[in-house]
């Protein structure tokens, strides 16, 4: 039996029958054999393992490869739904570049008194080197991942953007594979929006942003920090299904004024890099000297036009949680709109009148680090112990500019298939961007993670969260 | 493609070439103990001596005690050439060149890896031995299945025969010239028969037992030997075989890349010598002399490969 879910529940209502997004695939599932479903959650275990999607994890000594948990029941949502998600998410995305155009040039924003100065200038994320260069096509973030919770039918909220390296489209994709593999019956009965269209549609849309430089068909290289890297599946996996080489720094040099790679020929320039490296480690000589995983230079050629790099440098100041609760002021300044999507209710801890509240409430609160990301260095308050709360009421009081801190969310819940049949877990959804010149272009779905705990909020992977295909349906 | 790709190719099927190897080696010894009362122990040790790991197992070891060598050279953690490593080394390089190798090549390299490192997670009880053997010789078959059937035949492919005929070159000389004193005695009286088991167990550890046989059928001389596993083409492990198809794949590369090679021309040349020799003239002017200086052209080869198609630099 199904225990009536504490949240919104994206599948069932409170009478435990479907809503319309899931009716044709609950109808489906009921006459499924639990032992048959049990074999193919199996198979898709095995899968994974065989395809080797794995992502590292390190401990003590060595590097381990660990699978990120799959659950089988899929993520769904109507065409209807998708269609508003994507207006509110290309509006969203269309002032990130804008903000981040300006904030490097005239800094209207700052101008208009919308955004304090302070934020820009004492942040780690601002990059000063690329204040006045536009980099090619006035794109700054050729990918992005919008994080997004439901807490009920209509309401999505954003709850982070990632405007540096999002990564987990591997996973869309893969996902998308091993439930056609699995489950071919369920896809030829029901309309899901094709995904697998991304790695050409990426390419393409990093083609579309070549340097000066470049001579006909542009040159694309996805730049990895090495096989060491937890998401190096995912950078070698999206180069295979562009085309286009994988590179370490070891593997490019500066040649003839060029980014050039290594090859069995001699170096040919590199014209696009879609780098899966942080800011700091792309350039020595400008950001962090001790980096050998970068090139030495490449912000110089970068700036003269003989190379793209994306994401741009200096996007990150877009996603920075100090940053995020300007977000509807920066949507509407940028957009002449009103955010279609929703913001959480933010307290910046560096305001004196909210940190007060923040400490006063903090039991009912979730306080992130204005810089971290992961899931890493936060705190969910009604799940905390007392002593943590006690530890974070220090840290909070230490640097509270560190710190913003958010209401507990209702998060909705889809649920997964336990042992003991379905058990509902709280999920949020990141949709993939993809940003060119003329156009944006969003994926039909996007990655669904989940807690696999019970009443867990936190899904990140490297916290023991879980995916979930995620599909967007024909409405009839 | 890049050189760090065309490397990471070339590596892999080494890697694969030489756990196979071990693989035969492993399965050659335990045969010998079975079916030998005396000679155990020295049998092992020129397995051990063809692989050159000699020398580090008695650092460690005092005896060649068959189940300590064999765990040495399957999963010891002393022996960092050790079979699992390589199996390991070998899906390292897959994973660096993922972008260069079709995902079939990918998978059953990634499925080889995933059940021999289960199989050899604990010491291989001698009950299982043959089974593990078979477990490995099946999934290492798998991955050159893949490649043959996969694989585009471009400048990747030829990278990984290069690396792979290379790879059996230097074993195949190499075990030669640990076995080459059984073969030595009976060169002044060409056309004597060798010791039937010693001659059985160089055939064995080289996967040359049935194929000599159909062609030689109750012979074995020295002199037809050395001619079948040195000179033979038409035997794919022999030394011209492997150089016949190190000048082809060179070659190819040549002709795509529209470039003198270096390394084809060297290739050609040693391939040459072949076929100007025969057993007689190489027993004659010594075995070992031959090998070493083969030994050492081999590696010369590898390294103009290296540094014609800039794996490193």
């Amino acid at each position: 039996m199904v225990s009536k879910p504490p949240c919104f529940d994206e599948m069932l209502k409170e009478d435990g029958s479907p809503r319309a997004a899931y009716a044709a695939y609950h109808k489906w599932f009921a006459e499924q054999d639990s032992t048959h479903l049990k074999q193919k959650a199996r198979d898709a275990e095995e899968f994974f393992r065989r395809t080797g999607i794995t992502f590292a994890v390190y401990g003590e000594d060595e590097a381990e490869e660990r699978l990120i948990p799959f659950d089988i029941i899929p993520r769904i949502v109507t065409s209807r739904e998708w269609t508003k998600l994507s207006r509110g998410i290309e509006q969203r995305v269309r002032a990130i570049n804008a903000f981040l155009q300006d904030i490097y040039h005239r800094q209207e924003i700052v101008r208009a008194g919308r955004l304090p100065v302070e934020l820009l200038e004492k942040n780690d994320a601002f990059v000063s080197q690329m204040i006045g260069f536009t980099p090619p096509g006035g794109v700054y973030t050729h990918i992005v991942g919008i994080d997004l919770v439901r807490t009920g039918p209509d309401d999505f909220v954003v709850l982070e953007d990632n405007a540096r390296t999002p990564s987990g489209v591997s996973y869309m994709l893969e996902n998308r594979e091993t439930m056609m593999n699995m489950f071919p019956e369920l896809f030829s009965n029901i309309r899901v929006r094709n995904v697998s269209d991304y790695p050409k549609n990426l390419r393409a849309s990093l083609s579309r942003v070549a340097p000066p430089a470049c001579k006909g068909d542009p040159v694309v290289a996805v730049l990895t920090p090495g096989i060491h890297n937890s998401a190096y599946f995912e950078h070698a996996f999206l180069a295979d299904q562009m085309g286009a080489e994988l590179v370490e720094g070891q593997d490019i040099r500066i040649v003839d004024g060029r980014v050039a790679m290594r090859t069995t020929q001699g170096y040919q320039p590199i014209d696009v890099l879609y780098r899966r490296l942080d800011d700091d480690y792309l350039d020595p000589l400008i950001f962090r000297p001790d980096s050998v995983l970068g090139i030495p230079g490449i912000f110089d050629l970068y700036r003269a036009g003989r190379i793209t790099i994306a994401n741009a440098p200096g996007t990150g100041i877009a996603d920075d949680k100090a940053i995020y609760s300007y977000m509807p002021d920066i949507v509407e300044f940028y957009t002449g709109e009103k955010p279609i999507l929703k913001n959480v209710d933010t307290w910046r801890c560096s305001e004196k009148d909210s940190l007060a509240y923040v400490l006063e409430h903090l039991p009912e609160l979730v306080v992130k680090e204005v810089h971290g990301s992961g899931g890493y260095g936060m705190l969910v308050g009604p799940a905390a112990s007392k002593r943590e709360l006690a530890d974070f009421r220090a840290k909070l009081i230490a640097k509270p500019a560190n710190y913003i801190a958010q209401p507990t969310l209702a998060l909705s819940t889809i649920p997964v298939f336990a042992n003991s049949g379905l058990a509902p877990r709280h999920v949020d959804l990141r949709p993939f961007v993809l940003v060119s010149p003329d156009k944006i272009d969003i994926t039909p779905g996007g990655l669904t993670r989940v807690a696999l705990r019970k009443g867990s909020l936190v899904v990140n992977s490297s916290q023991g969260g879980g995916t979930k295909d995620s599909w967007v349906i024909d409405d009839d | 493609m890049l050189g760090k790709t065309a490397s990471g190719i070339f590596w892999l099927f080494r890697y694969l070439e030489r756990a196979e190897n071990i693989a035969r080696l492993i399965e050659t010894g335990h045969r010998f103990t079975l079916t030998r009362n005396s000679g155990r122990q020295d049998e092992w040790r020129s397995i051990l001596a063809a692989l050159g790991m000699d020398a580090a197992y008695r650092a460690t070891h005092q005896d060649y005690n068959a189940a300590q060598v064999v765990d040495y050279l399957l999963r010891d953690k002393r022996n960092a050439g050790n079979l699992r490593n390589l199996i390991d080394s070998t899906r390292k390089n897959a994973r660096t060149t993922r972008t260069a190798i079709t995902r079939e090549l990918w998978e059953a390299v990634n499925e080889c890896w995933i059940s021999v490192n289960d199989a050899l997670k604990r010491q291989v009880r001698e009950a299982d031995l043959p089974a593990t053997i078979d477990l490995i010789e099946r999934q290492t078959a798998m991955v050159r299945g893949a490649l043959e059937n996969t694989m585009l035949r471009n400048d990747g492919y030829n990278f990984s025969r290069v690396g792979n005929f290379i790879e059996r070159a230097d074993s195949m000389a190499r075990l030669l010239d640990v076995k080459y004193y059984v073969l030595l005695p009976s060169v002044s009286f060409v056309g004597s028969s060798l010791d039937n088991i010693q001659w059985e167990t160089i055939l064995r550890s080289t996967s040359a037992y049935s194929a000599y046989r159909w062609l030689y059928p109750g012979r074995a001389s020295a002199l037809g030997i050395a001619e079948f596993l040195i000179l033979d083409r038409r035997f794919p492990r022999s030394l011209a075989f492997c150089y016949g198809k190190l000048t082809d794949n060179l070659r190819h590369l040549a002709m795509s890349y529209g470039a003198q090679s270096e390394s084809l021309a060297e290739a050609e040349r040693i391939y040459a010598r072949f076929a100007s020799r025969t057993a007689a003239s190489i027993l004659e002017d010594g075995l070992h002399e031959f090998l070493i200086e083969f030994l050492s052209q081999n590696r010369n080869l590898a390294s103009l490969v290296e540094q014609e198609y800039r794996f490193n630099s």
